[in-house]
């Protein structure tokens, strides 16, 4: 029960870190001098909406109260957290934020997850091929590569695929991650059609930079493996250099990398909020930035809350299955 | 020692050597690192005297010139009747409108050849504050000369980059400035003390590195003031960068302290009667140094990148002053790419430098690898 034991201790455990980064996220948006009436007004006034009455920017102030202190906006933010309340987002006619986190995080997370995979779907069978390869034409080749995938960052990579595709390819499926046609429609074998075509330019642009790094890393950790005795022991049984290079290399080889999918966590989604931006799709990503333009402390809040959350519970969804994969980790945990 | 001597010279030489030069010649021995070098100590002496190596200056537009295609592939040395001249030239890139779109439509006039100079007088320009002059390092006398081409006003992007070059390549440095000193000092306190110290240092590392950094980065850079000077903008984003990118620095700082802190020549010190403040400073940072200098290395790309996406998302230095990520910004209309593509020219700018900066790092991490010595 060693594993079932350090499972909860770790969950007992990021509970108060979840509390103080819940302050922390509420401090950080409420920082800016002005609150979102005064953003309403300076907006309502540029796009030409007219200067808004002091009355109603006052009425704004009052209805969210935002002229209350600090402790008690964030404790009327907090206090319906149990009930799946995270107050009501101002600058979008006071939609609920849950009701527009339901439908965008589901996406978001596919997102991620998607590029997680992909990249590491992409980046082992190169990492082992250029490490038994190693000083090869294709190694060099490939490790050069890799190192121009980690200079790119993935918003000018997703720029680039856009031109690319405008210029050789049908462009219908750049941008959005569904065609206009489908907006608001329920799933169907269309709309996952039509979903999956534009699916593969965002999840490269998310995804490329760790691939590269994966592939490097993978590479590096076989290249250790390689030389170690049980290797050569295996050779000498006859064993076949595939039967060597996967089964016994590659699973060891592998591990490291498990154990730094908590590293990749925050960078993946990081990039998939500059590329959601870049694409415009409708992730948690380029929500985030309308509500800090706007200055809507709830939204705003709720969503770096929720992205803290997600790379908490990644961190140790990575522990735990390094804990599966590796049996001399979980021999320390008991 | 005489049989080693008699071998070879070599390894006579290899012995007399101090620890410095032996890295210094193990970072020779990566080509790529030492290339990569080269190629960052040009980009920064050409940004530092931007005004001299620029042909325009950063805000001057001709307004007669929007969106001009680039020239650089249109440098000749043979005309169009095959003489050859030593002095490359330009044939005069005359605008004239389209009827239909009213768009400007670029023409070579292979009447006029446009020569071009090195050391050419053109604008004038206060350099570094105090060197007023009018040489450029290179230019026409006569026309125009765009060799990346234009922007939406006019204006040249050669000379924007080399510009924003001084945004966009600093930023990392003094980002890097900021990210040490806190990273140092928290990190070597962590380690060398213990105790509940540093149990709560390492618990704030930790709830800062849980939140994602380019999320805290853009909530941060939406605190500052739309209505601050553009100079202002750029030192909260300096800001910025240090107080979120301490924490990694710092946690690895620590790891190394608590190593160091174990060995006999710590505990000699102490039995000696020196303070601890004199074991830090005399003891403990020499031998981390090289380490943070690494890590210190493969932080400035980071923030490079950084300052290029929230300045591409308008959450960054903003006009008059420019950064590469900033003039990436006009990208973010698809369709500006498909007609000016040479506008995407910043971003290998960027690329170029991000990459040099992380080979020098790997080289840097090999160099100060104690096992593949």
């Amino acid at each position: 029960m060693g594993l079932f034991s350090y499972i909860v201790k770790r969950i007992l455990f990021s509970i108060p870190v979840i509390i103080i980064i819940s302050i922390l996220c509420f401090g950080i948006i409420q920082l800016p001098p002005g609150d979102y009436a005064d953003a309403y007004a300076a907006v309502s006034a540029s796009t030409g909406g007219g200067s808004v009455s002091k009355e109603y920017i006052e009425q704004i102030r009052e209805r969210y109260g935002l002229d209350q202190p600090f402790w008690i906006q964030y404790w009327r933010w907090v206090k319906g957290f149990p009930e799946g309340d995270f107050g009501i987002a101002m600058s979008l006619q006071g939609t609920p934020v849950t009701y527009i986190l339901k439908e965008r995080l589901p996406m978001t997370l596919f997102l991620n997850f998607s590029a997680l995979i992909f990249a590491l779907l992409i980046a082992l069978p190169i990492g082992v091929y250029s490490a038994t390869h190693q000083y090869s034409m294709l190694d060099y080749i490939l490790t050069f590569i890799a190192f121009i995938g980690i200079a790119i960052p993935g918003f000018i990579l997703a720029v680039f695929i856009i031109t690319i595709s405008i210029f050789w390819f049908d462009s219908t499926y750049i941008g959005r991650l569904y065609s206009n046609e489908f907006i608001g429609e329920v799933w169907n074998m269309d709309k996952i059609i039509d979903f999956l075509k534009h699916l593969p330019v965002p999840i490269i642009a998310i995804g490329i930079a760790q691939t590269s790094n994966t592939m490097r890393i993978m590479r590096g950790n076989m290249l250790d493996v390689l030389k170690q005795p049980f290797i050569q022991t295996a050779r000498a049984k006859g064993l076949s250099e595939a039967s060597v290079n996967w089964k016994h290399a590659a699973r060891i080889a592998i591990n490291p990398i498990i154990s730094r999918i908590g590293v990749y966590l925050p960078e993946i989604i990081a990039t998939e909020m500059l590329v959601s931006i870049v694409l415009n799709l409708n992730t948690i990503g380029p929500l985030f930035y309308d509500s800090l333009i706007a200055q809507d402390m709830y939204l705003a809040g709720t969503i770096l809350l929720v992205i803290s959350i997600i790379l908490v519970l990644g961190n140790l969804i990575a522990d735990i299955a390094l804990a599966l994969t590796d049996p001399r980790i979980r021999y320390e945990l008991t | 020692m005489f049989i080693i001597r008699k071998k070879s010279q070599q390894n006579e030489e290899f012995l007399t050597l101090s620890e410095g030069q032996l890295m210094w010649r193990k970072f020779l021995k990566h080509r790529v690192a030492v290339i990569s070098s080269v190629i960052l100590i040009f980009l920064y002496t050409v940004v530092i005297f931007a005004n001299f190596f620029a042909p325009y200056g950063m805000l001057t537009s001709y307004k007669f010139h929007t969106y001009a295609p680039p020239q650089i592939t249109k440098i000749n040395f043979f005309d169009k009747e095959g003489n050859f001249h030593i002095r490359p030239f330009i044939y005069r890139q005359v605008a004239a409108r389209d009827p239909k779109t009213l768009r400007f439509v670029y023409k070579d006039d292979l009447k006029q050849k446009d020569y071009i100079y090195f050391f050419v007088r053109g604008e004038p320009y206060t350099m570094l504050g105090f060197i007023n002059s009018d040489i450029h390092f290179f230019g026409v006398k006569e026309g125009s000369l765009f060799l990346l081409g234009t922007d939406i006003i006019g204006r040249d992007l050669l000379s924007r980059i080399i510009f924003g070059g001084r945004v966009s390549l600093s930023i990392g440095l003094i980002g890097v400035i900021i990210l040490l000193i806190i990273g140092t000092i928290v990190g070597t306190i962590s380690g060398y003390y213990g105790g509940w110290i540093d149990n709560f240092i390492q618990r704030i590392i930790e709830i800062i590195r849980t939140i994602p950094q380019v999320a805290l980065w853009m909530a941060l850079a939406s605190i500052i003031p739309k209505e601050w000077p553009s100079i202002y903008v750029y030192l909260g984003i300096v800001i910025i960068f240090g107080l979120i990118g301490w924490a990694g620095l710092a946690r690895e700082v620590r790891g190394k302290v608590l190593a160091i802190r174990r060995s006999d020549f710590i505990y000699a010190a102490e039995v000696s009667g020196a303070s601890a403040s004199r074991i830090i400073a005399k003891h403990i940072i020499p031998n981390v140094l090289s380490h943070i200098i690494v890590i210190a290395t493969l932080s400035i790309p980071i923030m490079i990148i950084g300052e290029a996406a929230l300045s591409f998302l308008g959450l960054g230095i903003k006009p008059p002053m420019t950064s590469w990520g900033l003039l990436l910004t006009q990208l973010r209309e698809v369709q500006t790419l498909k007609h000016f593509p040479w506008l995407i020219s910043p971003a290998l700018f960027l690329i170029v430098s991000v990459l040099c900066y992380n080979f020098i790092g790997d080289a840097l991490r090999d160099v100060n690898d104690p096992h593949s010595r």
